[in-house]
């Protein structure tokens, strides 16, 4: 079991400037993020494109932000598990909680903060009857965590987005044999992708199955084939494959969040503003998942909730401890 | 003078009408959100970034020419469309329209 002061739900950017603004406490903190990266949905929705509203810059790349952040995090150097969503959250006693993940990683903390934003990003998944028996590690994926799994493998991408083009691309240098199934004729991706794809079919490392669609998932407690249907010939083909990687984009849910008791209005949970406490004491919750009068979804709001919530964890955790503000210009950024 | 565009909403076999203003520059998935279908979420504003607005235009003209390359762009990502799929963020509810009838995906 992993231990820590805070373990923080969520890594988009609210949940990035709370590790800074805990570091300053000398607050130690985890992060759990289901995203394969972190930075929420500025990473995953939209890391080219530039925002205007961050004080003291006239204008900065989604993704650019994202990188400071973590460069200003980086000394107090927080922990971080990716590509897992949290399940559960047990109080056990006061200052005392245990969060379990879908793979079961566990962590102790002293106390929770949710920067969950709009929920937990899932993947979006075809009407193929079975997907469920091969996931997880069984050869269903919906994400690359590792491209190194895929070494030497038997694979299939079905999408038709940027991200199959890119992981197609990939994998094909390091995979055994790689089909690509896509729904229509052409792909719309980065024209830079979509031509090096069509230039892998050519050269045969990549078996390319356009105007088609996954009709099928078969195997034996492990994933064996996957049979193709062709939308224009009446025709079908058996594909023996290690490994099937849907790739047709997240999108956000609530999820499991939804079943810890917390009071929860629109999808968000209601805090208290003065100090973004939910109404499980420990519980804070900060970003575009909390709601109060007057609340904004902004990144702004996100970093303010962020310092406020440190410094309530910090009275939660050391009670009857004064605190006196101290500007970093005067104390610097103590490491640890 | 502003008229008022007749939109109806089928969500999950239940049908519901609407009547939208076309001249204060709204589109239809901030509409939708407005009248509390949450099911559409529109969590990228309205850029065509993130298909939480799709929807199926079951009758109607939706006033432009067709679908852009963000749009479709976007939609081909989906793991399901259809020939009359949209991003409903990108329909704008103008006096181009007159009516609309809608299915939530
Ligand atoms: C296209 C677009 C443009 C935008 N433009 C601006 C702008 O110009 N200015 C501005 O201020 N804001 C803008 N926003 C809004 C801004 O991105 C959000 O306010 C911000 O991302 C919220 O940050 P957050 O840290 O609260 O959550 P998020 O960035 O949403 O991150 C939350 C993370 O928590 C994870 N998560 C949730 N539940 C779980 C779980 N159970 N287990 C594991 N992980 C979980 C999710 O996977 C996600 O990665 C924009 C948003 C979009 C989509
Ligand atoms: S609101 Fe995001 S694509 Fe329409």
């Amino acid at each position: 079991m992993i231990t820590t002061d805070i373990t923080i739900i969520g890594a988009g950017p609210a949940a990035l400037f709370a590790v800074f603004e805990a570091g300053l406490l000398k607050l130690r903190v985890h992060l759990i993020d289901y995203l394969p990266q972190p930075g929420g949905q500025l990473s995953e929705v939209y890391p080219k494109k530039p925002i205007y509203d961050i004080p003291g810059y006239p204008t900065v790349q989604a993704q650019e932000l994202v990188d400071k952040l973590l460069e200003q995090s980086k000394p107090f150097n927080p922990g971080f598990t990716l590509g897992e969503r949290v399940e559960s959250l047990e109080k056990r006693g006061e200052r005392d909680f245990v969060l379990t993940t879908d793979k079961g990683t566990q962590i102790n903390s002293k106390a929770v903060i949710i920067a969950g934003g709009l929920g937990c990003f899932e993947p979006r998944k075809p009407e193929v009857a079975d997907l469920n028996r091969f996931e997880g590690g069984k050869g269903i994926n919906y994400m690359v965590l590792d491209p190194e799994k895929f070494r030497n493998k038997k694979l299939v991408l079905a999408g038709g987005g940027d991200s199959a083009l890119d992981w197609t691309i990939h994998l094909a240098q390091i995979a055994s044999e790689v089909t690509l199934v896509h729904r229509s004729e052409s792909f719309r991706g980065a024209p830079d992708s979509v031509n090096k794809v069509f230039e892998l079919s050519k050269q045969g490392k990549v078996n390319l199955l356009l105007n088609s669609n996954l009709a099928k998932v078969d195997g034996n407690g492990v994933l064996k084939e996957v049979i193709v249907q062709n939308k224009n010939a009446d025709d079908s083909r058996v594909i023996a494959t290690d490994e099937l990687i849907l790739l047709f984009g997240l999108s956000p849910k609530l999820g499991p969040i939804e079943k810890w008791g917390l009071n929860i209005e629109k999808n968000s949970i209601e805090v208290n503003p003065e100090d973004y406490s939910t109404n499980v004491e420990g519980v804070f919750a900060i970003g575009d998942i909390n709601t109060y009068k007057n609340k904004l979804k902004l990144i702004l709001c996100g970093f303010h909730e962020a310092a406020i919530a440190s410094h309530s964890i910090y009275k939660y955790i050391n009670p009857g401890v004064k605190y006196t503000l101290k500007y970093t210009t005067v104390n610097g950024v103590n490491a640890f | 003078m502003a008229e008022n565009i007749k939109i109806t909403v089928i969500n999950k076999g239940s049908e519901q009408s609407f009547e939208a203003p076309d001249d204060v520059g709204l589109n239809l998935m901030e509409f939708l959100k407005a009248t509390d279908h949450h099911e559409i979420e529109g969590m990228c504003g309205g850029m065509a970034l993130c298909a939480t607005c799709h929807v199926k235009v079951l009758e109607g003209n939706t006033g432009e020419e067709g679908i852009n390359d963000e749009e479709a762009a976007i939609l081909e990502t989906l793991p399901e469309v259809f020939s009359n799929s949209r991003l409903s963020c990108q329909i704008k509810l103008t006096d181009k329209i007159k009516n609309l009838k809608i299915e939530l995906v």
